[in-house]
């Protein structure tokens, strides 16, 4: 691996961009530099290791249960990709990809990429985006308030910086990850007073159908272990069918419905977690078509066998593809990379089929177990599509859920790009990363429809921050200033 | 909660619910027409998300000076207009006019400019409003922010801009407060006369009116032919910048750069002939980032937030086009690319006249007899 | 908000100063700005532009844009990825970024 801090420093092109550092970024920019590839990964954070893997190779974490052995291996996945001859620029944004006709002939994609104030733009033959997955919004009445945080966010606190919420923490929603890191952050010794799970009770009812595959999945021991680990020692609360966070100023305590019961929690830090969805906002400013996943209840990218989208040349690897976990990224990091090694002419069809099989394989095993999980965490409506008017969905541009409604049923909005150009839901610097899945939810119910009958937010470049004074400083051609100078 | 009404026998179906469509629909609402809008679904062709907010007057109408005097006339209608909007749905449309400059950056771009300013007053016809020609000093005087590369710039005093966003808004909220019943999801197939009234036909079923107005922008150009109209319209595709919201600095519109009421500086706006194709170009973007910055060298450091490219509609002289059928009285075009400096007229001359049954004798320049119309028609 | 675990086998690296608001704080070398300040205690880092509510980090891996702190002059940067550096200063964000903040000249 070679780490380059400067963009200038970049190649003018290469065979392969990735974009993220995650599990199956990494493995994809390895097998492809393995393979001969000329290869760059274009990663945002300071080190590799993606969110699950966060900060692998930098932790202040030492004392290795904290994290539990999951985390741990990350470093093997890390570790093949260092010794790689990959080039590998951190802190350094992806903010468009699109396509280009290459210097070097034939059809490929310019890349914009942004580290320390400088844009550039790369050319690459094949562009794999492994960018990987992020919380569901799960927006309760009082969630903008400070002291309210996903439990991603201080999963990646601990990780990275090896700090642990103060005082006392109610952790709220449902989903692996709720309870990997209940257990994680009650080893790192904090004081958590209560776990309040929104898990729907009909749920386990319509997942049994798919028990059978999950008995035999490798999330069973370790997801039970946890399961189990967290229970014994904390306090969980099931049935939770609604939750209020209240503060002045912050969070102070959290307001619980249970049915017709109701209790009041006080606490310091409040985080929340249902679940985690494919973040399509890369994949689909590039123009890769996105579908409605019903098992997921999610928008996921369109794609074929070898992980490519419907734009040619693009494959779309890890949990940005569907969500599968940390294990299945890693190999399907590999698969993509096969394809792309082929579509550049480094392996033939034959070569990367025989390559191919043996990671398809594992990669069955890894994904077995994933429907059970998917319809036993799917998130409870109350919590996908807020009733009380007042909760903010919007949380850049404060727009409330009962504007989202009235404005549907009034004006008769039919998706979320229309309630966009009426309510300018989406248009904030996180471009709808927060909100979007909430609006179409929140429109599907008031139109009686399908969430994917309701679509989502049409995305445009920059995908991340490019400031006007970077964009100004990019190549120009002649016909550009025709269309510009009149 | 009041749900959307449906009008069974509408006096007037309107095609199209863009800033065009949404201001005509809005003006025979209030002019006690029973109107039924018929509008595509969440993502279309949409101009009206695309559109740089202007209420623009200086530059407009070289070779058509009753163009000039159109915008003009909208432009001082549009005080009354942003009164309305507010009176009847509550909304601050967030219109101004304190004047627009339009900024030079170097000695040839200035000339052409000031020549094609003279061209345009030099014209018979041409109506009367002032406009100033400001060296850099002038205009630094009264823009302080400008850069050094700003070598002048012409100032008119009828300029301005508003939210053309929350102008969307208020019109849609205007016509369902007027009771007008707006479909989405309504594309429109065909449009066939019939006992002296019209048969509008879709995928969703038909609805008949003894009116039809076509505001579908690009659509038209498919649908005037069939009750006797023809709007040759094609894309013109423009690209805009938006950056993040920043405190206020610019209280003048420039022609290609404003601040908008909630903070964001949009950057526009190139032109170009691509057909339909919508997709943001790097370069372009960049020369469009380039000027802005030559022109306030503080915003550098905005952050962008979006980048996007709409599709104007342009007629072959890129003027607008107003007619009612001669062989089918009843169905009337109204097609433009300035769907917001013309709002006011939309609502407040056109749409009366509509109702009233025959279009102003004023606006007869802008009938489509000027593109040697075929023989069919 | 936050506060160091206790993990004996870490290593004990000197800390880096750096002041929020004036206050002189210390962090780990390492961490982001929005780590550096949840650890010590900062809930608020922000204003919004749209009704001045205030917020604090929600996601720490740069989607939700509620970490953006105002770093040497310069606003709304996202504090989950920036590197924490020595004597860096850092600004509570208040509402839209400042036009003031914004004189970086245009390179070559």
């Amino acid at each position: 691996m070679n780490r380059v801090t400067d963009v200038s420093a970049l190649k003018e092109q290469y065979d392969l961009v990735v974009v993220g550092a995650g599990p199956a970024g990494l493995s994809a920019a390895a097998t492809a530099a393995e393979l001969g590839l000329s290869v760059l990964l274009a990663d945002e954070n300071p080190a590799p290791g993606g969110q699950i893997y966060r900060a692998v190779t930098t932790t202040p974490v030492q004392r290795r249960e904290v994290l539990g052995e999951d985390y741990w291996r990350g470093q093997p996945i890390v570790q093949r990709f260092e010794r790689s001859a990959a080039d590998y620029a951190a802190r350094t944004t992806v903010w468009t990809v699109g396509r280009t006709e290459l210097m070097s002939g034939g059809e490929g994609f310019e890349v914009g990429v942004s580290a320390d104030g400088q844009a550039r733009l790369i050319d690459a033959r094949h562009v794999i985006l492994a960018t990987g997955a992020l919380e569901r919004p799960m927006p309760i009445p009082g969630w903008t308030l400070p002291g309210v945080m996903t439990a991603g966010a201080a999963q990646i606190a601990l990780k990275s910086a090896g700090i642990v919420p103060d005082g006392r923490v109610v952790l709220a929603g449902c989903g692996p990850l709720l309870y990997l890191l209940a257990s994680q952050l009650q080893s790192a010794g904090a004081n958590i007073v209560a776990v309040l799970d929104t898990t729907e009770r009909g749920n386990a009812l319509a997942a049994a159908g798919a028990l059978p595959d999950f008995l035999l999945s490798p999330y069973l021991a370790k997801g039970l272990k946890l399961m189990l680990a967290a229970r014994r020692k904390l306090r969980f609360v099931g049935g939770v069918t609604g939750l209020r966070a209240e503060g002045e100023g912050r969070v102070k305590q959290v307001v619980v419905e249970r049915g017709s019961a109701r209790e009041t929690i006080a606490c310091d830090m409040l985080l929340l977690h249902q679940g985690v969805i494919p973040n399509v906002n890369m994949t689909s400013a590039v123009g890769c078509e996105q579908v409605w996943d019903e098992q997921g209840h999610c928008w996921a990218p369109k794609l074929d066998a070898w992980f490519g989208a419907s734009v040619p040349g693009i494959s779309i690897a890890g949990d940005g593809a569907g969500i599968g976990g940390a294990e299945s990224a890693a190999l399907r990091g590999e698969v993509a990379a096969l394809e792309a090694a082929r579509r550049v002419g480094r392996i033939d069809e034959a070569d990367r089929d025989r390559r191919a099989a043996s990671v398809r394989a594992t990669l069955a095993r890894a994904m077995r177990g994933r429907r059970f999980l998917d319809v036993l965490y799917r998130p409870a409506k109350a919590f996908l599509a807020p009733k009380d008017a007042a909760t903010v969905v919007c949380r850049c541009e404060e727009v409330t859920a009962g504007q989202l409604r009235e404005t549907t049923r009034k004006l008769g909005v039919q998706g979320p790009n229309q309630m966009k150009t009426f309510l300018r839901c989406g248009m904030g610097p996180c471009q709808g990363r927060l909100c979007g899945p909430t609006v179409t939810e929140i429109i599907a119910e008031e139109r009686g429809v399908a969430p994917a009958e309701v679509g989502y937010y049409r995305l445009r470049p920059p995908v991340k921050p490019v400031t006007l004074g970077e964009l100004a400083n990019l190549p120009k051609t002649e016909a550009a200033v025709k269309a510009v100078c009149r | 909660m009041s749900q959307p009404s449906k009008v069974s026998e509408p006096d007037v179906v309107v095609i199209g619910g863009g800033l065009v469509g949404g201001a005509v629909a809005f003006g025979l609402a209030r002019s006690g027409a029973r109107v039924c809008v018929l509008d595509e679904g969440d993502v279309a062709f949409r101009a009206s998300r695309g559109n740089f907010a202007l209420v623009w007057v200086q530059s407009k109408g070289l070779g058509m000076p009753e163009y000039a005097g159109w915008s003009k006339r909208s432009a001082d209608d549009w005080h009354q207009l942003a009164a309305i909007l507010r009176e009847e749905t509550g909304i601050d449309v967030a219109h101004s006019q304190p004047g627009g400059f339009a900024l030079c950056l170097s000695d040839a771009e200035m000339q052409q400019r000031v020549d094609a300013m003279k061209r345009l007053h030099n014209q018979i016809n041409m109506v009367e409003y002032g406009y100033e020609v400001l060296d850099h000093a002038e205009t630094k005087r009264r823009l302080p922010d400008i850069g050094p590369d700003v070598v002048g710039s012409i100032y008119s005093p009828v300029d301005g801009h508003v939210n053309s966003l929350r102008l969307f808004r208020a019109l849609h909220e205007g016509l369902q407060r007027r009771g007008a019943d707006y479909r989405p999801n309504h594309p429109v197939d065909t449009i066939t006369p019939e006992n002296g009234g019209f048969r509008v036909v879709g995928p969703w079923g038909e609805i008949r009116a003894p009116k039809v107005v076509l505001a579908a922008g690009l659509g038209n150009a498919r649908l005037a032919p069939m009750v006797g109209l023809y709007a040759p319209v094609k894309p013109s595709k423009g690209q805009v910048i938006v950056t993040e919201k920043t405190a206020p600095f610019l209280h003048h519109p420039m022609g290609t750069l404003r601040q908008t009421d909630e903070g964001g500086v949009m950057i526009g706006d190139s032109q170009e002939d691509l057909g339909f194709d919508t997709v943001v170009t790097q370069p372009v973007i960049s020369i469009m980032a380039e000027r802005a910055v030559r022109m306030f060298p503080r915003l550098a450091g905005l952050n962008v937030v979006r980048t996007w490219s709409a599709l104007r509609v342009m007629s072959p002289d890129g003027f607008p086009i107003y007619e009612q059928s001669t062989t089918h009285p009843g169905a009337f075009v109204t097609t433009c690319h300035s769907g917001v400096t013309l709002a006011a007229n939309h609502a407040l001359t056109i749409a009366p006249a509509i109702q009233a049954g025959a279009l102003p004798e004023f606006v007869a320049t802008f009938n489509s007899r000027r593109f040697h119309v075929p023989a069919h028609a | 908000m936050f506060r160091p675990m206790r993990d004996p086998g870490a290593p004990a690296a000197a800390p880096l100063r750096f002041t929020f608001d004036g206050a002189p704080m210390t962090a780990r070398a390492g961490d982001t700005v929005a780590a550096a300040l949840l650890a010590n205690g900062v809930s608020v880092n922000r204003h919004t532009p749209v009704s001045g509510a205030p917020r604090g980090a929600y996601c720490m891996m740069g989607v939700c844009f509620e970490c953006l702190v105002v770093i040497d002059g310069v606003g709304n940067r996202q504090g989950c990825l920036v590197p924490l550096e020595e004597g860096m200063r850092i600004e509570t964000q208040r509402g839209p970024r400042q036009a003031e903040a914004l004189s970086q000249e245009i390179g070559a």
